[in-house]
């Protein structure tokens, strides 16, 4: 479904990603695991346009990504959501809902406020609300909500379980799990292993932009080396 | 011990919310001390308000036992603390040592001259500076075509200039390759060691941070919940939790997986 | 009692009009972030447009209708001016799509001449509603209830788009974080052209609105300018309320300071936004902004280093030719020569503050005029020989910088710009209207130089040595420490602060230099023209000083210099035409998208191209 070809990326003058290439297959959730800095949110950025890669191609559905604007990668049919959340503060919880909305897609059933407020109760009772008045898994939640109302394929999730509560971190692997059934891809890209193991079927490993494992979680676990390089001490 | 640098009960809030929450540490002469914790912890927070970019909510800073809180960077400077930045800055539109001139000159108080070129002033200081970092090969190329390693290096180059008791660096090896990683940190340390100056240092890659840092602080939400020697944070059962990649945590699902 | 409702309502029926434009001034600006100079002009497009149209269309409804479709037209041809000058220029810095705006405004003056004429046009009054009604005994005109029964229906309609429709929901959005609403499938480009045209023809609304009050004219445009300035900087930049409370507040303040205090009108004005200002920096509803690094305009500069001998030497000889002029060419050529001299030191000081400062002021013209203005003030009323009245010019001048300076340096980027702007025209409408001091439009006449320098050669020769040495001054002034403090805290404010630099201090002190050195242009100026008139005061001398600055090249250290003697010995050649606005405007805008370096970067680029030189500027 997704498809990372030897992406080069640079923020600045800093190189971030170094040949960086992984797949994510349809109706798979596969985890993008690293430390700080590693160059996790610049893949993610990368694959949604937002950084323009410098060589490498990035494909989505056998169709090549790199020089669309954002707007056109969404429009195929991949949802970002950020990890600073970016969620519109003077804007109601509705109107950050109407701002993602984007026609259904064949095939899927798409995505409404009704159904996402069953997936998010919290939503619904502070559906007047503005944004800067919602509590950070909140606006966690909103800008999940948000990204869905587009009816994407394939979910770009930028640590969604960075800063919020474990309770909430809870509720969100319930909603990707949830989101997975419904015939969602997902990436994700997370520090919190526990967390990632949980919820994805396959982890992605970075280190300074280069990828240094690719497999099961099961192959991770056999492979304690890797771990202790790469995401622990 | 005389601290050079005393932080006592140091908080910050944005609009209710604690950023940084009651932290407190001394950094003694010629140490390394190096401050870790996961993104959004509030380590540059707490740079920009040892340096005055920020003030503080709550707290005091010393430096050499006189308080510092709420003056504004260049006097923080001019009391002799230099400060690297995550994401470099330095004057793109002037050459490598007119940078570190520019340095020089508001040492030596000569901003407001509009006699003297200003080319000339302090040349072979730059260049010394420029020579300890390395950079003397480089001193005419313009800032802006530099790489991005080259800045750091430049950048260090720059907070040396007045000879500060305290460098400030924050991620300073961010966006570089692992082998310049060594280098610069390598570079600071020996100029540690020979100025018998102080370094804290904010820092992502553990590789520099264990092998470089005599003290290591790990700030997780605002909080300072480890402060001690390498060996002490590393096997800190808390710190691996927040931070150092839930190595318990894995083997603990992994087991729950098993039974 | 009677008088003071009367009046409120004046001021209320005044304010439609400029809410409407205002508020389309601050819809554009909140999501594309472009400050559009050329709203002024759609206003008067607006204007003629409805007019033409009311001579068509008959009758009440025809009346009305013709203000909807100039609305419609003048949104068209907003969508026409984003789509060829702005869309190539949206990621170009601010500073880039300010000149491209100006040029529209050039292009659309000579259009309007061309089309309706320099005559002013009285506007039809409107059918049905051109008589009186007495209220407490004072006559209202039954228009003027109509627009204040219409400006909450106004109102309210674009607050029911803004926040009730999808398109509202977007604009509101984008406003907030551009990006992000491009990354859940907006298309922005739409977005932006859309906005525009929901601007341009709230602009054009307003001028055929008030059409019956205050008809059409060819000046309108720069007219309406610093007045939405001041409502969109007092409201708040991007909030619809903030402009409709700013834009009567004005309107109300302006009727009563005509009844009371008749000389003082325009003053009214800027005194209100400076007193806001002074309490909310960005306005009554306005938001902080916060400022990136974004010191450079554009690309980063390249390295300066001292004139080597050669380009001395070729400096020398040219100063050496132009000392030969009078001899060989006729006296016409020694009055343009000291023009050029004298419109070079004016931009050569601007340019100081713009292009080593990366402080964009708008309002440069106050200095230049500022100064002439103080030496004619002391030759009319003290009689004060040329010399001491020569001298406290660009004192003067250094004066006026000092507190504007200090008001404008509180604020950065557009805010900083806008303030500068309104300030100067502040000083503008001071000058113009204290007509027993300044003479108000009829300037003040007979200030002749000393005997010694009445001769045109020998006034060209002093010319010469204090233009010429004052632009020589300033760039030595860029090489030496304080030169490199000020590019220092433009390139990166956050490392100066964290290496000493007193960033605030060293722009204010920068921009007071630039205020003496304009001061001293505007000194050679009133003592060659012997008169001085509030035109060398106005926003289009600014604009003058602005985009020679551009056209000569923002990044070099001789643009400014260039830049001035290009164009003002090709307005000396073009203003021959008849429509030389329309030529001059297209090739600002051609620049702006071709040559954003300017000619004296053009020229480096090219000759750098083919010798690949170092990366050192001599």
């Amino acid at each position: 479904m997704l498809e990372v070809n030897a992406i080069n990326s640079h923020y600045g003058k800093a190189h971030i990603l170094n040949d960086l290439s992984f797949r994510v297959e349809a109706g798979e959730v596969v985890s993008l695991l690293g430390r700080n800095g590693a160059g996790k949110t610049t893949t993610v950025k990368s694959i949604m346009q937002l950084v323009k890669p410098t060589s490498g191609d990035v494909l989505f559905e056998n169709q090549r990504l790199n020089r669309m604007s954002p707007h056109q990668v969404a429009k195929l049919g991949i949802g970002y959501v950020p990890e600073e959340r970016r969620i519109f503060t003077d804007l109601t919880i509705l109107e950050n809902l109407e701002v993602g909305r984007q026609p259904a897609r064949d095939g899927m059933a798409a995505w409404n406020k009704e159904r996402l407020f069953e997936i998010f109760p919290n939503l619904e009772e502070r559906k007047h609300n503005r944004g800067k008045a919602l509590s950070g898994g909140e606006q966690q939640m909103l800008t999940i909500a948000r990204t869905l109302m587009g009816n994407p394929r394939l979910l770009l999730l930028d640590e969604p379980s960075e800063g919020i509560a474990p309770v909430i971190v809870e509720d969100m692997a319930k909603t990707i799990l949830t989101l997975k059934k419904e015939g969602l891809s997902v990436l994700l890209s997370e520090q919190n292993l526990h967390f990632a193991r949980i919820v994805s079927d396959r982890a992605v490993i970075i280190e300074s932009g280069e990828k240094k494992f690719d497999g099961t979680f099961e192959e991770l676990e056999s492979n304690p080396e890797i771990r202790d390089a790469y995401l622990s001490v | 011990m005389s601290a050079v640098l005393e932080v006592r009960g140091l908080t910050k809030s944005f609009g209710g919310v604690l950023a940084v929450s009651n932290v407190s540490f001394s950094v003694a002469k010629a140490e390394m001390l190096a401050l870790i914790g996961p993104n959004g912890a509030g380590k540059t927070t707490c740079f920009n308000m040892l340096m005055g970019q920020l003030p503080a909510t709550a707290g005091d800073v010393l430096l050499h036992g006189e308080v510092i809180t709420g003056m504004p960077p260049r006097k923080v400077w001019r009391r002799g603390i230099g400060r690297t930045f995550q994401i470099t800055a330095t004057y793109a539109s002037m050459t490598v040592v007119e940078n570190v001139q520019m340095a020089l000159l508001s040492h030596h108080k000569r901003l407001f001259d509009v006699r003297r070129f200003a080319h000339r002033a302090y040349y072979d200081e730059a260049m010394q500076l420029l020579e300890l970092v390395g950079m003397q090969t480089q001193s005419e190329r313009a800032c802006a075509v530099l790489a991005y390693g080259d800045l750091k290096r430049l950048e260090l180059a720059i907070a040396l200039a007045h000879d500060p008791q305290l460098l400030l660096m924050d991620e300073p090896t961010a966006g570089m390759a692992p082998k310049e990683r060594i280098g610069l940190m390598q570079l600071t340390a020996d100029i540690v060691e020979e100025r018998q100056i102080s370094a804290l240092f904010t820092e992502h890659d553990m590789d520099v941070v264990f092998s470089h840092a005599h003290r290591v602080m790990v700030l997780n939400r605002g909080e300072l919940i480890a402060n001690g020697s390498v060996e002490d944070v590393r096997s800190d059962a808390q710190v691996q939790e927040v931070y150092l990649g839930g190595g318990s945590l894995f083997n603990e699902v992994a087991e729950g997986d098993h039974a | 009692m009677g008088l003071f409702i009367a009046q409120l309502l004046t001021g209320l029926a005044n304010a439609a009009a400029l809410f409407l434009v205002a508020s389309g001034l601050s819809l554009i600006f909140g999501v594309t972030r472009i400050v559009n100079f050329a709203h002024g002009s759609f206003y008067m497009l607006g204007a003629f447009i409805g007019y033409s149209l009311m001579q068509v269309l008959p009758g009440a409804i025809g009346f009305w209708s013709s203000i909807l479709l100039a609305g419609l037209a003048v949104g068209a041809i907003g969508v026409i001016v984003e789509l060829l000058v702005l869309r190539p220029v949206y990621r170009a810095p601010e500073l880039f799509q300010l000149v491209a705006t100006f040029g529209v405004i050039l292009v659309i003056q000579d259009l309007a001449l061309m089309i309706w004429g320099a005559e002013d046009v009285l506007g039809p009054r409107a059918p049905g509603l051109k008589g009186i009604v007495r209220i407490m005994g004072e006559p209202v005109p039954q228009f003027d209830l109509a627009l204040i029964a219409i400006t909450p229906f106004v109102l309210f309609g674009l607050w029911y788009l803004i926040s009730r429709t999808r398109v509202g929901i977007l604009v509101r959005a984008a406003t907030q974080d551009r990006e992000m609403v491009g990354a859940l499938g907006v298309n922005q480009s739409w977005l932006f052209t859309g906005v525009f045209f929901l601007g341009a023809a709230l602009a054009g609304l307003g001028g055929a609105i008030q059409l019956p009050k205050g008809g059409a004219d060819l000046l309108m445009d720069f007219n309406i300018l610093a007045s939405i300035f001041v409502v969109v900087v007092i409201g708040g930049m991007g909030s619809l309320p903030g402009a409709y409370i700013a834009a009567v507040l004005i309107s109300v303040l302006n009727v009563f300071g005509v009844a009371y205090i008749p000389q003082s009108t325009l003053v009214l004005m800027f005194v209100v936004m400076a007193v806001v200002l002074t309490v909310r920096p960005y306005g009554l509803l306005g938001r902080e902004e916060v400022a990136g690094e974004h010191g450079q305009v554009g690309e980063p500069e390249k390295p300066i280093k001292p004139a080597g001998n050669l380009a001395r030497g070729l400096v020398a000889l040219l100063l050496v030719l132009l000392a030969c002029l009078p001899f060989v060419a006729e006296p016409f050529f020694t009055i343009l020569a000291t023009d050029v001299i004298v419109f070079c030191l004016f931009a050569a000081s601007l340019h100081f503050l713009l292009g080593l400062g990366g402080m964009v002021s708008f309002g440069h013209a106050a200095y230049f005029g500022g100064g002439a203005y103080v030496a004619a003030l002391l030759v009319n009323y003290a009689s004060a020989p040329m010399e001491l009245a020569f001298l406290m010019a660009p004192i003067g001048a250094g004066l006026l910088a000092v507190i504007i300076g200090w008001l404008c340096l509180r604020l950065s980027g557009v805010y900083f710009a806008m303030l500068t702007l309104a300030l100067a025209q502040l000083v503008w409408s001071l000058v113009f209207q204290w007509d027993e001091f300044t003479g108000g439009d009829d300037g003040l006449v007979d200030i002749w130089p000393a005997e010694y320098l009445s001769d045109t050669t020998a006034y060209f020769y002093f010319t010469m040595v204090v233009g010429i040495g004052g632009i020589l001054l300033l760039r030595h002034m860029a090489h030496t420490p304080f030169g490199y403090a000020l590019r220092a805290s433009r390139d990166s404010a956050r490392q100066a602060e964290a290496t000493g630099i007193h960033t605030k201090r060293i722009q204010w002190v920068a921009f007071t230099i630039a205020g003496v050195f304009a001061g001293l242009a505007g000194a050679l100026f009133v003592f060659s023209k012997g008169s001085v008139f509030p035109v060398e005061l106005e926003i289009a001398k600014s604009f003058d000083g602005l985009i020679v600055v551009f056209l000569g090249g923002v990044k070099t250290l001789s643009g400014g210099v260039v830049g001035a003697a290009s164009l003002t010995v090709l307005q000396d050649f073009i203003t021959r035409f008849e429509y030389w606005r329309l030529a001059l405007g297209l090739v600002i805008i051609a620049v702006v998208i071709v040559a954003p370096r300017g000619i004296v970067g053009s020229i480096r680029a090219i000759a750098e191209q083919r010798f690949s030189r170092g990366e050192v500027e001599r």
